[in-house]
């Protein structure tokens, strides 16, 4: 299995604890999300690439990692320019779709703010071994081990699910029933995947407690997860571009708050 | 010590409970059960289970074995220690940053015992560990087994159909009957001797009482049904075989085996006209085909059901009924029989496969060797020309063995085309009339 595969050996871009690495995309979402406009988008998408340049981040990774962005990014902006609200010249209409000065600008300042949340997230988090960033959730943040390792060890078993789906669709075939009547037969076939799913899922929880897992003990760790200037640094990092951004926006007098009139 | 008796003795229930993983909910218990005097919890025992993928916890090799020690608290350099020691004892010599996926049934088992030496428990417990393995990882995982218990002195319990197996590994042998506790305890050769018979005729394999069936009946004419012609098969246009030029014949049996990931199942699934070819093609003679065109994955799902019958290697994939009884007539519906006939067929199905006690039950809810017998019935219903058989005997206990290898003696022996995917030499040696290697 390649699609889920948690095990793929990860060369980080910056080998950096996966918690911080969360950490700094979400301060800098949470600033971005703040405002529609330009101004503080521009701004930030400009130092990311700054810093993508500054880290020395392969363009060829870069590229085929940010693509699906790269596409999404578009879209949302042909949406928004077609049926945000109107304000200004009206340049073209079409049914509900009206295209006019105010949606375009509209449409630019979501593209870029897409572009400017969503690259650092991407290569920032595609990155992340599975195993880490359980392994900083449950010694960094202290979030519960029972749930951190459950959901870890759960999510190995989504291969497993992929060719049992497989299976099931060409177990299907052969009894005959294949040729019509495809909602309901995909119906039937994501039940008997939930029944085979509670089944593999209740052996691995057996294999888990048969080693012990959930035991009244204090659970060490094998694996050190790593936290030090480095991290404060990411995460400042992350923090810094969305302010400087905010800062920017109210400076030119573009900050439009996003509850605001 | 070997723990042997017929199904649903008990013998998989003893050894959760002495794992210590059998919930209060689960069923009701008298009595008590002590380890070193103490009540079972998990980690004072370790377990090993029979599926191999189920059993992973994490991704890499080394996190896997350490997770144990963790639980119990150990410190990290004693961990660690613990790691690289278990991992050589089981003979299993891959880098700690190995996936686990990327492991073969035989390492994955290995790595599953090693996870639980770290945790240096007293007693090991094996539930049925090589059922589901090829002939290699069978010896590799027995062999593992001895050294560690060679090494670490620990008590092992193993629960298996197979004796041959283990006979010589093992110093002890304790027989549990249904509902009657234990019914023998002694060494090997002792117990084995005087409790053979009964073993046997409760569906343990037991050496010098091979299960009983009937001597194959040659097919009365051989003519070729399927062809293939420089065939390639595999998945998302990846071919794991290429080249292949085979013929089937009617009333004859042909065996595909080969090591795990040889892409023995996928070279089935392609030859039932499931998979398409990646290159080459299979060809179904006109007979066959009667009518539906030459090659079998252009056919129409509901065509392949009279031509060519699949039984999966988990029955669970193709069951689609709530009940044993509308399972087996989900076929003769879709070829849109009349309620007579598809009547006759599932009673005459459900006497002949020993199913008609549970006519009314879930087939999800079926031991295993039902489960199976089900699985074949079902495609029996519709009467293909030609059965491809993904590992049938898998697991199975020697009775429900015999009982498989009956049906499909005389399947054959009635003119029907069989291919069976699998490494049961025995099997082969009842069935097959030519044997096909993969590498």
């Amino acid at each position: 299995m390649t699609a889920v595969n948690p095990a793929i050996p990860v060369n980080p871009v910056i080998p950096v604890n996966p918690v911080a690495r969360l950490g700094a995309t979400l301060l800098l979402a949470l600033c971005l999300v703040l405002t529609i406009d330009w101004v503080s988008a521009s701004v930030a998408l400009v130092l990311e690439l700054v810093v993508f340049v500054f880290i020395r981040m392969p363009a060829r990774q870069f590229w085929l990692r940010t693509l699906p962005v790269w596409v999404a990014a578009p879209l949302t902006g042909v949406t928004i320019a077609l049926y945000g609200r109107t304000e200004g010249t009206v340049f073209f209409e079409f049914a509900f779709a009206r295209v006019s000065e105010g949606s375009i600008t509209l449409a630019i300042a979501t593209v870029l703010r897409v572009l400017a949340i969503g690259l650092p997230a991407v290569v920032l988090f595609v990155t992340i071994d599975p195993t880490e960033l359980a392994d900083g959730l449950a010694q960094r943040l202290r979030l519960p081990a029972r749930f951190v390792l459950g959901a870890l060890a759960g999510m190995r078993l989504i291969s497993l699910f992929l060719d049992d789906w497989r299976s099931l669709e060409l177990a299907r075939r052969a009894r005959g029933v294949a040729d019509s009547g495809r909602i309901r037969r995909l119906a039937g076939q994501a039940f008997a995947l939930f029944v085979l799913s509670i089944r593999r899922g209740s052996t691995l929880a057996t294999a888990m407690e048969a080693r012990g897992f959930g035991a009244d003990v204090q659970r060490t760790w094998a694996r050190e997860s790593p936290w030090g200037a480095r991290e404060w640094l990411v995460m400042a990092a992350g923090l810094s571009i969305g302010l400087v951004a905010i800062v920017a926006a109210v400076a030119s007098g573009r900050w439009n708050f996003i509850v605001g009139p | 010590m070997l723990l042997l008796g017929a199904s649903g003795a008990g013998k998989s229930t003893l050894l959760h409970a002495l794992a210590g993983v059998l919930a209060d909910d689960e069923g009701d218990r008298e009595g008590t059960m002590l380890i070193d005097g103490r009540r079972p919890a998990p980690g004072r025992a370790g377990l090993v289970l029979q599926d191999p993928d189920s059993q992973l916890i994490l991704a890499r090799v080394g996190d896997d074995v350490a997770f144990g020690c963790e639980n119990l608290g150990v410190p990290r350099d004693e961990t660690w220690r613990r790691v690289r020691e278990s991992l050589e004892s089981v003979g299993l010599s891959v880098p700690l940053d190995r996936s686990t996926t990327a492991l073969s049934g035989g390492q994955k088992q290995r790595l599953a015992l090693a996870g639980v030496l770290a945790m240096r428990p007293g007693l090991i417990l094996l539930d049925e560990p090589t059922a589901n393995l090829d002939p290699d990882g069978v010896t590799d995982v027995r062999d593992a087994v001895a050294r560690v218990a060679h090494d670490t002195g620990a008590t092992l319990v193993v629960i298996e159909h197979r004796v041959a197996v283990w006979q010589h590994v093992v110093d002890r042998v304790v027989v549990l009957g249904a509902g009657a506790g234990v019914v023998a305890d002694g060494d090997p050769a002792s117990v084995l001797e005087a409790r053979g018979v009964e073993l046997a005729a409760g569906g343990v394999w037991v050496a010098g009482h091979p299960p009983v069936h009937p001597p194959r009946r040659a097919g009365r004419e051989r003519i070729a049904v399927l062809d293939t012609h420089g065939l390639a098969a595999g998945r998302a246009r990846e071919a794991v075989q290429s080249g292949l030029d085979l013929t089937i014949l009617s009333g004859a049996t042909l065996a595909i085996t080969g090591a795990n990931g040889t892409g023995k199942s996928t070279l089935g699934l392609t030859l039932a006209g499931l998979l398409p070819p990646v290159g080459g093609v299979v060809t179904a003679s006109e007979a066959l085909a009667a009518g539906a065109g030459p090659y079998p994955i252009t056919w129409r799902s509901r065509q392949l059901l009279t031509r060519i019958g699949t039984v999966f290697q988990q029955p669970e994939h193709q069951f689609l009924a709530s009940t044993v009884r509308a399972e087996l007539a989900v076929g003769p519906k879709a070829l849109g029989l009349a309620a007579a006939e598809i009547d006759s067929r599932v009673t005459e199905l459900l006497e002949r496969l020993r199913l008609g006690r549970l006519a009314e039950a879930n087939p999800f809810t079926l031991s295993g060797g039902e489960k199976r017998r089900l699985s074949v019935a079902t495609l029996l219903a519709t009467r293909p020309g030609v059965l491809v058989l993904d590992e049938p005997t898998f697991g199975q206990d020697s009775r429900t063995w015999a009982e498989l290898v009956a049906l499909l003696a005389e399947l054959v022996g009635d003119g029907t085309a069989l291919v069976a995917i699998t490494h049961d030499l025995d099997l082969m040696d009842a069935l097959a009339d030519s044997t096909v290697t993969l590498a």
